[in-house]
């Protein structure tokens, strides 16, 4: 086992999967000569050619729906956004096509694409740029949607992103980058399963249900609340379609309080969906009402200050969980 | 094509590019004419063609009973949803039959083909027979899709048969994107797309084309031209008239002709179609047709003369087709057996969609496991 960065264990994926399957390829912007935006496709175009390294133009509707074509007839395309802001240009392509024609052809033609990149609030790039558009995808049935928090599940997740048959979206923490954990070697199979949430952190007062960036942030009330004498459980769904609505209900039904945390806007968040599988499954073990901890419902703001007023901070999380053990 | 080799040619290719003066919507607005220069001008023949392409009967025949077929399948689509059997929205190609049966008459069977949701015909041309096509439009079990799609998402892996898409435009990208897995992999496969000049406005159809023409895509594509995108025709919608003038902003191959003439079609879009499979060269190929039909069958096609309608009724495809047949000689009895034989297929596909049982599953291609 080795300590790496959430980047590398992403770059260790695809270049694991592009070795180990010819059909794999990766096309979008700077993804080759530049070595990617975010640099997580370094050093791909050197070992695998721009055969298979496909530097795209500025044309993401265009380049997405490559992709669905490619996929249609057989090749696993990795379609990378250089963010996931980019990619409402290319909804039509997701949502329209490679979503529906699995269903759409009678099942004659899946889609087994992947489309990744950085997702979720950065820092300080304003409103286009910085937003959590997850709950957009995982409303859209046909649609796999995976958000990774640490680099074990990212190196995992891509891999079975990519083995997927179906078509998968795959949003990486913008923030998240220059994360570290412990992932296995270069080489060892390590494959998470699409669809099972993991306990990053166990705990018997409470569950903290939380995605991607969130959990960090969960991370850290966790150590506040522990000096508190609480100790909360952390459950990270890690997918949120297809949701492991089980793993969550049981650390619920145990803990009897739960409090979501999500970085999207409150209004039709993913986190509602949350809170009414786990009313639905637990509502004879709730000590507490839900609740949720979302962002503001603003565009994100660009001033340091705001920036981080706007979002969910450990405080918030903090406050939360005291609601729901009636502590304040 | 580098910048310069085009430049190269604008002196030896000249044509008139009618300009419409700017912004007059609703109404014809003065015409001025400039030149313009293109890599590939030597035919643009927005009229109807004289003479027709030499042919054979042995060619003619058998282009000629899928035009009738389509015709045949799509006037008793007609009349089943006029009959309540068929639902939604109904977009009939009469008139057109010659593009999509000239065009795919072209390739080689394991071609690819990807269509909009005007598609009957292009899917009866690849192969597809008229039973699952009509039994999926009657939304039944035994229909090409399950009964999952409709009459605008007709799919057959078996003949290569990308669809059937229903948002205009969208699915350029996906024949680029299936020419681009035939260069990946070296099959020597082409893919024809089609689409109306109504997606030339759309951003599917231009960064499709941008990007096959970047990446030497094996795709032909083809712009049916009916003139009217649904019910706005060409002159309130496209500052340009000419679709495939596209083309040279990315040093890609065009051509424009008449639909007319279904050998015509053939030759045309083959020349494109060796071109793409020898080079990997796309071009961009402008069909100029006409739907006798309105845009669906709730459209009655009130912005339309019926002069107009008439006119083109005039140079129907298909009854033009039948004349030549006799002309070049293929005797009479065997058409008349030729246009029963169809007539039974037909029937028998009819039939087939009434006795077929209703469609009774929706979850299990939702995702695969």
């Amino acid at each position: 086992m080795a300590v790496i960065s959430y980047r590398e264990a992403l770059n260790q994926a695809m270049r694991e999967e592009m070795e180990r399957d010819a059909n794999v390829f990766i096309m979008g912007e700077e993804v080759g000569h530049y070595n990617g935006a975010y640099k997580v496709t370094q050093g791909l175009l050197q070992r695998f050619s721009e055969r298979r390294v496909i530097d795209a133009p500025i044309a993401e509707m265009g380049f997405a729906g490559i992709g669905v074509g490619a996929a249609m007839v057989g090749l696993r395309p990795i379609i990378e956004f250089m963010t996931f802001n980019f990619s409402l240009v290319a909804i039509d392509q997701i949502v329209n096509n490679a979503a529906k024609i699995f269903q759409m052809s009678g099942g004659q033609y899946n889609v087994p694409i992947v489309f990744r990149g950085p997702s979720g609030p950065a820092v300080q790039v304003s409103s286009q740029h910085s937003q959590a558009l997850e709950s957009f995808y995982a409303h859209v049935p046909g649609l796999k949607v995976v958000l990774p928090s640490t680099a074990l599940d990212a190196k995992g997740l891509l891999k079975s992103a990519i083995r997927d048959d179906n078509p998968v979206v795959f949003m990486e923490g913008e923030t998240l980058y220059n994360t570290t954990w412990e992932v296995p070697d270069e080489g060892i199979e390590h494959l998470t399963p699409i669809g099972k949430a993991d306990i990053k952190r166990p705990g018997k007062d409470i569950t903290l249900i939380a995605w991607s960036k969130m959990v960090w942030t969960c991370f850290d009330a966790a150590k506040v609340l522990a000096e508190q004498g609480i100790e909360v459980e952390i459950v990270d769904p890690r997918t949120l379609r297809p949701l492991d609505v089980e793993t969550l209900a049981e650390s619920v039904r145990k803990t009897g309080r739960c409090v979501i945390v999500e970085v999207g806007w409150p209004v039709a968040g993913f986190g509602a969906e949350v809170a009414y599988q786990m009313q639905k499954h637990c509502m004879d073990f709730l000590d507490a009402p839900i609740e949720r901890v979302t962002s503001e419902d603003v565009p994100m703001p660009y001033a340091k200050n705001l920036e981080d007023e706007v979002q969910p901070q450990v405080k918030d999380v903090v406050a939360a969980v005291r609601r729901a053990l009636y502590l304040e | 094509m580098v910048l310069d080799s085009i430049a190269g040619q604008f002196v030896v290719d000249r044509m008139a590019l009618v300009v419409r003066d700017g912004g007059h919507v609703g109404m014809v607005a003065p015409v001025v004419t400039a030149s313009i220069s293109t890599p590939d001008t030597k035919r643009v023949e927005p009229e109807a063609s004289g003479e027709p392409v030499e042919t054979t009967p042995e060619e003619l025949a058998p282009l000629y009973r899928q035009m009738l077929a389509i015709r045949r399948l799509e006037e008793a689509s007609a009349k089943a949803y006029s009959q309540g059997k068929i639902g939604g929205f109904l977009h009939l190609i009469i008139g057109q039959e010659a593009v999509c049966v000239g065009a795919i008459a072209s390739l080689q069977p394991d071609d690819y083909v990807v269509a909009t949701y005007r598609e009957h015909g292009h899917a009866y041309a690849k192969g597809v027979a008229a039973r699952p096509i009509l039994a999926e439009l009657y939304g039944k079990k035994t229909g090409c899709v399950k009964g999952l799609g409709g009459s605008m998402h007709i799919f057959d892996k078996a003949t290569n048969f990308l669809g059937g898409h229903g948002i205009v435009g969208g699915h350029v990208p996906i024949a680029a994107g299936a020419a681009m897995a035939s260069k990946y992999r070296g099959d020597g496969r082409v893919t024809l797309c089609f689409f109306g000049e109504g997606a030339s406005t759309i951003g599917g159809f231009a960064e499709g084309l941008a990007l096959a023409a970047l990446w030497k895509l094996p795709v032909v594509l083809i712009c049916e031209n009916n003139q009217y995108s649904m019910g706005t025709p060409m002159y309130r919608s496209l500052a340009v008239e000419d679709v495939s003038l596209r083309a040279l902003a990315h040093g890609m191959p065009r051509d424009r002709f008449d639909g007319d003439d279904v050998v015509k079609v053939k030759r045309r879009i083959a020349e494109a179609v060796e071109r793409a499979r020898s080079t990997g060269e796309p071009t961009l190929v402008e069909v100029v047709t006409y739907r006798f039909r309105g845009h669906s069958m709730s459209d009655p096609g009130l912005y339309r003369t019926k002069d107009e309608v008439d006119e083109w009724k005039r140079r129907d495809p298909l009854s033009r087709c039948r004349q030549r047949l006799l002309d070049i000689g293929f005797p009479e009895p065997d058409l008349t057996a030729l246009e029963a034989d169809v007539k039974a297929e037909i029937e028998d596909a009819v039939k087939f969609a009434e006795d077929s049982p209703p469609a009774d599953e929706y979850r299990a291609y939702v995702v695969k496991e």
